[in-house]
């Protein structure tokens, strides 16, 4: 869907998204690095279970939300990623204490 | 232009709609009077308990009545309120809190109430799995639930308007005053007439009973409620804590509603109020220890409703002590809405028949005479 | 930078690193003010300067100046002596100027003197059938991810809506190498000639020239449908083809996996709001903006607002309004300062605003949807679910969120409430002013549970502790 432009020298830092290894660049946000990864990142609503993706990309719309390191519900398009860091995509209602 | 009605209710509350929808199911004609829109203050943004459990007995009998009703609640009003009866538990948190709720329980028994039963701690974690190891057990009252609020209001105030009540919304009920038989209530340009007037004006009905000669110590309250993210099913019944302020309820959208009655500041007049985050860390603190499995759910709204708390925490329902054809409804101190239904039942009768068969003594508005008032009206 | 503030109580608060924040900042920091601000980005520059320091498309012309002019007023705010805080979430402000602010999974309550709201704006809704599909975004989306990260879309693409930052957007990515098979433009025909009385301030302004050339560089390279008058993205879990009407009446479509989306922006209402600042329907731009003095000042003592969140005004003008509000908080607090009069400067960056209002007001059909279209996206509510409510007895939006809980997500209306204001203020015939909007409260942004319930004890509490 998105490529990376020329001459990003950025530094390269590897998240697992539902355990598998992705490259993403430092200053990367965690939605930008799901959506430049190629992988199916679409989560499940918690009303019907529809599938979605990010849609504002700045922090109204929460279409982004995914668990981060262990935590629900986060705004991926205002955390930027860091190395070792672990992505589930939120599949419906959030399993609660997870 | 002066319209005669039967009876102007003034507040458009669950109790004033409730009044007039069954006045209208009565055969009278009332005039509802609300300043914002039915609904606006508690009546649309509390808890939606609707609880038999912990009452104080005076009330009891007109809870029992107001049972009665929510559970034909969509005969009554064609919208079943969101109303669900999965019971209502009350938390001991210590055995000293369980021996307090054996007392009370044995207490209710001898005065003929059966609506609360003792529990264990195993029968506790059948009804609340989540809930802390250590807490000993508690009470239950199986018919209770939890309804929506907002839709409930509206609700008696769509069928009471479907059946003939006059519903002004929007402007508030100006330069009330008796004439001869007749009250007469000023809305904007217009005046309403009728023998009756009922003061159902929650936060703002002290002003009214003030106004006519029978001051009452009522003070303006806001509690506040706060909301999380849907998270999956947890918890069936309503959930009460015993020591500490906490009630917790689970929707069937998943969404968990945390109130308990830590107050926010009211502003009357600007209809609005200040939240006290302090206070609702404290509800957060309390239900992080309760119920591990919350500590990471997410807190989506917080908010509190405007609402009138007597002295001694019990409503002021019934014929004015002083004036024909004034009734009092208000001052439900933070547990009005599960009474809505029948406390408007009540009402009917009382105006129509001059009496009722639920017990309602305690409640009168006498039991106040020759006490000195507190500080707010 | 996430470390928790370092004070509890400062002169001036500032929410919002955009331009009006930033030159705020510098400002008041500047004058002696003790001042923090605080931004919920990793870095400054809000939308229009993202990524400021730190993105990695560092050859100029494909940004373009504009974009650049921000690095200045980014070292001066950072050079000021301000306490400058990223990645804080404000999640409540009220009435006595006490803010609480999350940062790095933490909460702590801090009081202001004066506080400067300068939260920007955010895209206007664009509610047209399949609008919550995967792969379709707002085109401020793909902008953010082009500079913060170098992102452009690769795979086939429709840019569909109206107004500048449509035209630049397309420009850069086109300039990035990435790809774009066709702009579909729903400006309305009738607004060239509603705007043409506004057009001598516009021709005058330091918008007329750069947006020509950038219109022209983008038709060099893509093929552009003008007058497009409906609007439609279709697929089954994700996004296969933009269908439209054109000015014609010819209904035709193309296969895409990404459509991004732009018809202007609102101001982010949702603090001020929250905090009780007085708003009005603007019938120009249609939208809620703030009820301000010439210095930005609210209708609450001590909160001003600055920037795009003051009503849309633009970048230039944003940092103009946010020196009037430092101004204006440097006066209350050194009554004996000298500070500089900018209005005539805020007028000219003004100037040409009437004309792009008037042009680019999106049409109706585009902001009041009809039938199985998702008006709020968070509980998933039609604009038929909402004109049935309206049908029995759902007078305000926030009656509405009894019978249909909309705006009740965690986005908390911002991608509803201007619609659902319209929808009904049309279907009852009455005025969005008349209709109103949801009452907001805080959190104005969801917060953890534990996080609440690890905030700094009651004094009461803390002193029972101490006793017991």
């Amino acid at each position: 869907m998105f490529k990376r432009a020329d001459g990003d020298s950025r530094r390269s830092v590897t998240i697992h998204v539902e355990g598998q290894a992705v490259a993403a660049r430092e200053g990367d946000t965690v939605s930008a690095a799901l959506l430049a990864s190629g992988l199916d990142v679409r989560r499940a609503t918690a009303v019907s279970g529809a599938r979605r993706l990010p849609y504002c990309m700045m922090g109204v719309c929460f279409d982004c939300l995914v668990t981060i390191d262990g935590v629900g519900n986060r705004q991926g398009c205002l955390v930027p990623v860091a190395e070792g860091m672990q992505i589930e995509i939120q599949k419906g209602k959030r399993e609660i204490g997870k | 232009m002066t319209v005669r009605k039967d009876a102007i209710i003034v507040g458009g509350g669950i109790h004033g709609c409730s009044t007039a929808l069954h006045l209208c199911l009565a055969g009278l004609k009332p005039v509802l009077i609300e300043k914002d829109y039915a609904g606006r203050h508690a009546s649309g943004v509390n808890a939606g308990g609707v609880r038999q459990l912990a009452r104080d007995v005076a009330e009891i009998p007109l809870s029992i009545r107001s049972m009665g009703l929510w559970e034909r609640i969509g005969e009554l009003v064609d919208d079943d309120c969101g109303f669900e009866s999965y019971g209502q538990v009350l938390v001991a948190e210590t055995e000293a809190e369980l021996d307090a709720c054996r007392v009370r329980v044995t207490d209710l028994n001898e005065r003929g109430f059966t609506h609360e039963e003792l529990i264990d701690g195993a029968e506790l974690r059948r009804l609340v799995p989540a809930v802390a190891e250590s807490c000993p057990g508690g009470v239950v009252s199986r018919r209770d639930g939890a309804a929506q609020p907002a839709r409930t209001t509206t609700a008696f105030r769509r069928k009471a308007e479907q059946l003939g009540a006059t519903i002004r919304e929007g402007m508030p009920a100006t330069n009330i005053r008796k004439d001869g038989k007749l009250w007469l209530v000023d809305v904007g340009t217009d005046t309403f007439a009728a023998p009756v007037l009922v003061n159902a004006a929650g936060a703002w009905a002290g002003r009214v009973a003030d106004q006519f000669g029978e001051t009452v110590p009522v003070e303006t309250i806001a509690p506040m409620l706060m909301i999380t993210s849907p998270v999956a099913h947890f918890i069936d019944p309503v959930v009460i804590l015993r020591g500490r302020k906490l009630s917790f309820k689970q929707f069937p959208n998943g969404t968990v509603l945390i109130g308990g009655g830590h107050l926010a500041i009211p502003d009357q007049d600007r209809n609005e109020t200040v939240l006290d985050w302090r206070k609702l860390s404290e509800s957060a603190r309390t239900v992080a220890e309760l119920f591990e499995v919350m500590r990471s759910a997410t807190i989506m709204r917080a908010w509190a409703g405007i609402e009138a708390r007597m002295r001694d925490d019990i409503p002021v329902f019934g014929p004015s002590a002083v004036h024909d054809g004034l009734y009092h409804q208000f001052g439900f101190s933070a547990h009005g809405f599960q009474l809505g239904p029948g406390a408007g039942a009540v009402m009917a009768e009382l105006i129509v028949h001059g009496g009722t068969q639920t017990r309602i003594t305690g409640l009168s508005i006498t039991r106040f005479q020759n006490s000195p008032p507190s500080s707010t009206t | 930078m996430s470390a928790a503030p370092k004070r509890d109580q400062y002169d001036v608060v500032i929410i919002g690193a955009g331009p009006a924040g930033l030159a705020a900042t510098a400002d008041a920091a500047g004058a002696g003010l003790s001042t923090l601000l605080l931004d919920e980005n990793a870095g400054p520059g809000g939308q229009v300067w993202r990524a400021i320091n730190s993105t990695p498309v560092k050859e100029e012309a494909l940004l373009g100046t504009d974009y650049w002019s921000g690095a200045e007023i980014a070292k001066a705010a950072r050079d000021s002596g301000a306490e400058i805080i990223h990645r804080a979430t404000v999640w409540s402000l009220d009435r006595n100027l006490e803010i609480g602010v999350s940062v790095g999974g933490g909460s702590a309550f801090i009081k202001a003197r004066r506080v400067i709201i300068a939260t920007g704006a955010q895209e206007r809704p664009f509610p047209i059938p399949g609008w919550t599909l995967p792969g379709v975004m707002t085109a401020g989306a793909a902008q953010t991810m082009l500079k913060s990260s170098g992102l452009v879309p690769d795979c086939p693409t429709v840019i569909a809506g109206q107004g500048p930052l449509l035209w630049l957007l397309a420009a850069q990515i086109l300039r990035l190498g990435g790809r774009i098979d066709r702009v579909l433009d729903t400006t309305p025909r009738a607004n060239y000639m509603a705007a043409l009385p506004h057009a001598f301030g516009f021709v005058t302004s330091p918008y007329f020239m750069k947006g020509l050339a950038m219109m022209r560089e983008v038709r060099a390279k893509v093929p552009v449908t003008g007058g497009v008058t409906e609007l439609a993205a279709a697929g089954n879990g994700k996004l296969d083809a933009v269908s439209y009407v054109t000015a014609g009446g010819k209904r035709e479509t193309l296969s895409a996996e990404l459509l991004l989306l732009h018809q202007g922006v609102v101001p982010n209402v949702n603090l001020a709001m929250a905090a009780g600042v007085e708003h009005r329907w603007n019938e120009l731009q249609l939208c809620w903006t703030p009820v301000l003095d010439a210095l930005g000042n609210s209708s609450i003592p001590g909160i001003a607002i600055a920037g795009d969140g003051a009503g849309i005004g633009g970048a230039q003008a944003a940092v103009w309004r946010g020196r009037a509000a430092a101004g204006s908080a440097i006066k209350a607090s050194r009554s004996n300062a000298k500070v500089s009069d900018v209005s005539a400067q805020l007028r000219r960056a003004e100037r040409g605003r009437a004309f792009l209002d008037t042009l680019f007001q999106p049409a109706k059909q585009f902001r009041i949807p009809q039938g199985d279209t998702i008006v709020c996206r968070c509980e998933e509510i039609t604009a038929k679910d909402v004109l049935d409510s309206v049908a029995i007895g759902a007078t305000g939006p926030n009656q509405l969120k009894a019978y249909r809980r909309t705006g009740m997500g965690p986005c908390q209306g911002r991608l509803c409430g201007l619609t659902v204001t319209e929808l009904m203020a049309e279907a009852r015939g009455k005025s969005p002013q008349e209709i109103g909007y949801y009452r907001l409260r805080a959190p104005v942004k969801p917060i953890m549970l534990s996080e609440l319930a690890n905030l700094p004890k009651t004094e009461e509490a803390t002193k029972a502790v101490v006793r017991g």
